[in-house]
């Protein structure tokens, strides 16, 4: 027992003097003693959940129906292209019923090249040998296009990685904020946001597709076929709400003539009667696009389109060439800012559905920590008067171990950057009650000893070999527990088995290693006769 | 000074007499707690079920007759609110709607917009919606987690001890997580993912008073040979009871601290340890030990086979 060499102290009182340091950023936080710290000091310190700081949680999944459409429609304009370059391939319209593509090809002879060129256009997929669609033939003449499972999971996988990044600069533009945006199981994406004032500003800035398209009206189509949906070929029906010529609906070309793509800027501002707009920039082909197709067709409307919805269709009055244009509609200041900021941002390559949302307000956080702060140290107190009734001398090492490990947990949750929830303070409070049982083993198997009518010294040896057996088992049930909690749990739970599986860690430490040295270098400095516990 | 023994010293309580009783109870109330929570269901927050909550603080007090007046002329379901501590503090809580999987966090859009409308002042100060598809996930992780959580450590305890303790501590964690389901299905607090983290704690610390009692147990095996299995329990338990008074005391004074004073959002999670630390602490006596004498332990499980070896077979030497 006595056996305790100095460079074990020094060590073990390096350790709490460690932890003691390293706490104090975190429990100096917010308050004005932070910013007289000195900047030489170590500045890392525990991260605040969502719950206790404030802010919104958002799991965000692909609709995978709009992805699929999405990936239709591009194949469909890439198949297009292709079968009108040179030599050309005359083909009836392309159908896009039951998740494939199909058209006719017009001379029979022609289909054997039509396959070859779709082929080609198909890519193979990394390792697997398989393509990404399946090129057949059926009635001799219609070629079939199908994605296969592969391909499209390929497909998902690509736009959920270009979705985050288009996530993160939308909420984010300038990239400064302390945000987390990750995919999840291939098809989702998680999203937290501290201290935001306003998550319906957030959702409204993810949820928008911000697939920006300028096409021509089709003025030929007659009023009575576009308000039945009909357009005519080369053409389709689009919603138009706000259109000031009454009909909710409008037929435009299906040609898209320049599309968001090409934009380097958008910025929200005003039209010449003063009301929000949006001002986009064109980058140096979609300039000279624009400038093209608005010198063919001055005097005819073109429709702006958003997601797929008619933003308004303004007349051309004259070629626009500078690359820049503006976008009206009926927009408030707020809604053609968020539409600059999605514009800016690229489209969504995959519409984004919320799904879970948790969002807490900072007030509401604040209040959480202050009751849990309040009640840890109500908890602590109690525990500890419990103690020192209890164990007399040894309550008082078991109180300063007590003590000690409050700093550990914090000063290791700090040094790894660990998040704490409100269901950890729970774990902190759980901790300091369940530390102690470590030296209510020791102390009581001391007791024991005694009653036995081992001499003190023999006592106390025995009482610390003895328990440590029991002591280790019983901390393996909770890292069991606590592991499978980190494993399996979501943000808060995961913060309440993280600190347990710390406060379990260093308990023992200090329940074990640091009292122990305390009783030792007492009963080396006063050599007692006998032990009052 | 004089020091404060909850356990007077030299106790002896002959805890295995009352062994069939205990056990007989411990049985029909689990069983009972079971059925009662299948009968009547547990009241699953929307972690489980989906749904939305909203938690909204207005300026001046409102009558709850008057809010669900308001949300229900807004038809997104048949609202259940719940003052939290006054009465200008409410927590709303609606049905998952029907619909797509983004219908739940459209509701909260609304609300969150209409609250402040129609109480000026008002403010939401929290606003949870979780759909369907990933309520479900939810619901499968959490049970998931409690039975892996409480296979790992019977396998845990079988290794290191021996078969018989492994079912032992399989049984007692069984009853302890059945009877806090039952605690929750005849209150009908709601159970979320606190909860869940909650049962997973009791799952962990009642071990950890089985632990030690086995840990006597196995001590006491190997120190008195002769000693039959009934006292050798007795025994047992009564050295290690004053441990278990004292340690489940200090964890009950620091939950209920947390219980009354502590943030109302986990006022579940504290209330759910409180009363697993109460029922492992029963169980720990009366389940995990009785266990062991019906599955047969005697001094010779803890002998080592070629110990064994040495005395049937009287002419071997020792190596």
């Amino acid at each position: 027992m006595l056996d305790f060499p100095r460079w074990k102290v020094w060590i073990v009182l390096l350790v709490v003097l460690a932890g003691v340091y390293l706490s104090i950023p975190s429990l100096i936080a917010g308050t004005p003693l932070a910013s007289r710290w000195p900047s030489y000091l170590v500045h890392s310190k525990i991260n605040l959940g969502l719950d206790l700081a404030g802010g919104s949680h958002l799991l965000l999944e692909a609709d995978q129906r709009d992805a699929l459409k999405t990936r239709l429609q591009a194949k469909e304009d890439e198949i297009s292209t292709e079968l009108h370059r040179d030599p050309r391939i005359e083909v009836g319209d392309i159908s896009t019923a039951d998740g494939r593509l199909s058209f006719l090809v017009r001379d029979p002879t022609q289909v054997d090249a039509a396959v070859e060129r779709m082929r080609k256009l198909s890519q193979p997929l990394q390792l697997t040998g398989n393509r990404d669609w399946d090129v057949s033939v059926v009635d001799s003449t219609r070629v079939v296009l199908t994605p296969t499972a592969a391909g499209t999971t390929q497909a998902l996988k690509d736009a959920m990685s270009v979705a985050r990044d288009v996530v993160r600069r939308r909420i984010d533009p300038s990239g400064t904020k302390e945000i987390t945006v990750i995919t999840e199981g291939g098809n989702r994406i998680l999203v937290e946001v501290p201290g935001v004032e306003d998550p319906e500003q957030l959702k409204r800035l993810i949820g928008q597709t911000a697939r920006l398209e300028f096409k021509l009206v089709d003025l030929e189509a007659s009023p009575q076929d576009v308000l039945q949906g009909r357009a005519p070929p080369g053409s389709e029906v689009l919603p138009y709400p706000d259109n000031p010529g009454g009909y909710p609906m409008i037929a435009v070309k299906r040609r898209v003539m320049v599309s968001g793509d090409q934009l380097t800027n958008a910025q929200q501002g005003y039209n010449q009667d003063g009301a929000p707009a949006i001002d986009i920039t064109f980058n140096t082909a979609g300039a000279k696009r624009f400038g093209r197709v608005t010198q063919e067709n001055v005097g005819k409307p073109f429709a702006i389109i958003l997601d797929n919805r008619v933003l308004s269709a303004p007349n051309i009055n004259e070629p626009i060439l500078g690359g820049r244009a503006q976008i009206t509609g009926s927009f408030t200041v707020q809604s053609a800012h968020d539409l600059a900021v999605s514009l800016a941002s690229g489209k969504l390559p995959v519409k984004l559905n919320v799904i879970e949302e948790r969002t807490v307000s900072a007030e509401l956080g604040k209040d959480s920590i202050h009751k849990g702060v309040i009640a840890s140290i109500i908890g602590t107190f109690g525990v500890i008067l419990f103690m020192l009734v209890t164990y007399g001398r040894f309550g008082v090492y078991a109180t300063i171990a007590l003590v000690v490990n409050g700093f550990l947990i914090l000063a290791v949750m700090a040094l790894f950057g660990a998040t704490l929830t409100l269901p950890g303070i729970a774990g902190f409070i759980l901790t300091i009650g369940a530390a102690v049982d470590a030296n209510v083993l020791i102390n009581e198997r001391i007791r024991e000893e005694i009653r036995r009518g081992r001499r003190l010294l023999d006592a106390v040896e025995t009482g610390y070999r003895e328990a440590f057996r029991a002591i280790f088992d019983a901390n393996v049930t909770h890292v069991i527990s606590a592991s499978i909690m980190a494993f399996f749990g979501s943000g808060p739970v995961r913060g309440f088995a993280v600190v347990l599986l710390i406060g379990v860690v260093t308990s023992v430490f200090t329940a074990v290693y640091f009292t122990r040295m305390l009783v030792a270098l007492w009963i080396r400095r006063t050599r007692p006769r006998e032990l009052h516990i | 000074m004089k020091l404060l023994k909850l356990v007077p010293d030299h106790t002896n309580i002959d805890f295995m007499r009352w062994r069939n009783i205990a056990v007989i109870l411990s049985t029909l109330l689990t069983v009972a707690s079971l059925a009662y929570t299948f009968y009547r269901g547990l009241n699953l927050g929307i972690d489980f079920v989906g749904g939305q909550v909203v938690r909204a603080e207005f300026a001046r007090p409102v009558q709850i007759e008057n809010l669900r007046a308001r949300i229900d002329s807004m038809g997104v379901g048949e609202a259940s609110i719940q003052a939290l501590g006054n009465d200008r503090t409410y927590q709303i809580r609606l049905p998952r709607p029907s619909g797509p999987e983004t219908a739940a966090n459209q509701v909260v859009s609304k609300l969150r917009v209409a609250i402040p409308q129609q109480f000026p002042g008002a403010r939401v100060d929290a606003g949870e919606s979780v759909s369907g598809k990933v309520s479900e996930e939810l619901a499968s992780e959490g049970a998931k987690a409690i039975i892996f959580a409480m296979l790992g450590i019977a396998i845990y305890i079988w290794l290191r001890f021996e078969w018989q303790f492994g079912v032992g501590a399989l049984l007692t964690l069984a009853h302890d997580v059945s009877m806090t389901l039952g605690f929750f299905a005849f209150t009908q607090l709601q159970v979320d993912l606190n909860v869940v983290a909650a049962i997973l704690t009791i799952v962990g610390y009642s071990l950890n008073d089985t632990v030690v009692i086995y840990d006597r147990i196995r001590e006491n095996l190997r120190k008195y040979r002769k000693m039959a299995i009934l006292p050798l329990l007795n025994l047992s338990l009564n050295e290690t009871l004053a441990r278990t008074v004292v340690t489940s005391l200090t964890v009950l004074i620091a939950l209920g601290v947390l219980m009354a004073i502590g943030p109302e959002v986990i006022f579940g999670l504290a209330i759910a340890i409180f009363l697993g630390v109460l029922i492992g602490t029963y169980s720990s006596i009366y389940i995990s030990a009785p266990v062991l004498v019906w599955l047969g332990v005697t001094p010779d499980s803890f002998i080592r086979v070629d110990e064994k070896d040495d005395k049937t077979t009287p002419g071997a030497q020792p190596a």
